[in-house]
């Protein structure tokens, strides 16, 4: 399972990239690997206030439904509207075309308590 | 994220765990690139990439399944035919040698407590095949059920491997590795034959919709076999294929499965399996009275066919609500994104009262009300293929 060292994890799977202060959210390869061929997104809505841990969307594979939490808390800038129509970007490409939104105005004391890369991979491959 | 709504069976990951049953088949599995579920007591293949292309192999091309973790229950004697005929709802002394049966085992109430697939191999020699669930409910059953005739029931499910392949060009794939012409046999036909030099029951049946066989080989071979059909029907497009792809398959063809459609709750007219019921033949059977009842009362459920449109698959144990009043109505078993359909597929138990008065229905999916239309099962048929209409 690839994780990058570039980015910050959750113990829920989920990735994190921190850009000028925008937190860019997705769904970690580990994650799109246990959940199988996903074929339904929900986005959240842009310019909703989202808390740390809150929902913030949902992923159906065929044979499961999960809940993705907002890693860190702040306003939904932008929604990859991409991955609806075409839901195995998830799959084929979970740290690019498979990003799912950009939180805005995230707490630097949350985002430090994000995972870096050796952490979650000691967390998925113990 | 949180698998909140995942359903047992746990998944195991790539690293089978501990405690669990392996079929003997697993290394192959691993080598394959599995990734392997927890499913009965069993550590069996969820799929070995992708579970939408595995669905996809077997309904255009073929697919190799390990279905081993189903039971195998071998009853012979004399009295093997009364046996049967007492502890199931068929009649399985009228079972000709070389054919199977689709049929059930309910308790005194009529509840179901599994359902079988009977295959009879000789005069005094049957094979029940059971879910590995209710592997150990059925041999207890069929035990106590024997009373003093004689017949003996064994568990030779660790004996056997089974494999099958399904698809349009299962047949061509598996000619391949035999000299048994496969084209005579039927439907719900077996025939003792070797496979690749391994001697096999090979029986025409499935849980997938498409044509196919199934094939019982002795445990030790049955990684030989499995290999020998992956790697002749390569140029056919053959996929292994896991218990992902099993049940989206099986739940387009309105199939059953044993803890979602079927349980002790339900006889089987609720599920629409009336038929599988043989009032008519002679002598008493467990459940007789309680189901004689049933049939003439009718069922207090019926198991229907529902579709949606989008993709949010209605799940088991989701509500069907009547759209006008917004009262539930109903429960749905099964669902999935119909991968061949490409439409949200469920079957669900609706009130008979309420489906009489043929309202408008929904699904509450999580909070939100996808409409469904109410559809006759199966959602998917398969083609008609040229040389079944000449034959």
């Amino acid at each position: 399972m690839e994780v990058r060292d570039d980015l910050r994890y959750t113990g829920d799977h989920e990735w994190v990239r921190i850009e000028a202060g925008r937190a860019v959210v997705g769904i970690t390869d580990f994650a799109q690997a246990s959940l199988g061929d996903i074929v339904y997104v929900q986005l959240p809505e842009v310019g909703a206030r989202v808390e740390r841990g809150g929902t913030l969307g949902e992923v159906e594979s065929t044979k499961s439904v999960s809940e993705v939490y907002a890693p860190v808390g702040g306003v939904v800038a932008e929604v990859n509207t991409a991955v609806v129509e075409a839901p195995e970007r998830l799959n084929s490409d979970p740290y690019g075309a498979g990003w799912l939104c950009v939180i805005e105005g995230a707490d630097a004391a949350e985002v430090d308590q994000l995972l870096p890369a050796q952490r979650y991979r000691e967390l998925i491959e113990p | 994220m949180s698998d909140e709504h995942q359903r047992a069976p746990q998944e195991a990951g790539d690293r089978p765990e501990a405690g669990l049953r392996r079929s003997p088949m697993h290394d192959h599995h691993v080598a394959h690139g599995a990734r392997f579920v927890e499913f009965a007591g069993w550590s069996m293949p969820l799929r070995y990439g992708s579970d939408l292309a595995e669905h996809h192999a077997v309904r255009q091309r073929a697919g190799v399944f390990d279905l081993s973790h189903m039971a195998e229950l071998e009853v012979r004697g004399p009295a093997a035919a009364e046996l049967l005929d007492h502890a199931l709802v068929g009649n399985l002394s009228a079972l000709a040698v070389g054919r199977a049966r689709y049929t059930m085992i309910c308790d005194a109430a009529g509840g179901i407590l599994d359902d079988l697939v009977v295959y009879r191999r000789g005069p005094e020699d049957y094979l029940v095949v059971a879910n590995a669930a209710n592997a150990s409910t059925v041999l207890a059953e069929l035990e106590a059920r024997a009373g003093g005739r004689a017949a003996a029931v064994v568990d030779a499910t660790s004996a056997y491997g089974l494999v099958a392949v399904q698809g349009p060009r299962a047949l061509e794939i598996l000619q391949r590795l035999t000299r048994t012409p496969l084209g005579e046999v039927p439907y719900y036909g077996s025939v003792e034959s070797a496979v690749h030099g391994v001697r096999a029951l090979v029986a025409r049946t499935g849980y997938t919709g498409e044509d196919g066989f199934e094939l019982f080989v002795p445990a030790e071979d049955a990684g030989a076999v499995f290999e020998a059909l992956l790697d002749t029907g390569r140029d056919a497009g053959v996929a292994p294929a896991g218990l992902a792809a099993r049940d989206s398959l099986r739940l387009e063809a309105g199939m059953p499965l044993y803890g979602n459609e079927l349980s002790r709750e339900v006889t089987p007219y609720e599920a629409g399996l009336g038929r599988v019921v043989r009032l008519d033949k002679p002598g008493d059977f467990v459940g007789r009275e309680a189901l004689e009842r049933r049939s003439a009362l009718g069922p207090t459920r019926e198991l229907v066919g529902l579709v949606a449109t989008g993709r949010r698959a209605p799940r088991h144990g989701y509500p069907v609500v009547d759209e006008a009043t917004g009262s539930t109505v109903g429960s749905v078993t099964s669902g999935v994104l119909s991968p061949t359909l490409g439409r949200p597929v469920a079957m669900a138990y609706l009130d008979p009262a309420v489906l009489a008065k043929s309202p408008g229905l929904a699904v509450d999916v999580r909070g939100e009300l996808v409409a469904v239309e109410l559809v006759a099962l199966p959602f998917y048929r398969r083609p008609v293929r040229r040389e079944r209409e000449r034959a």
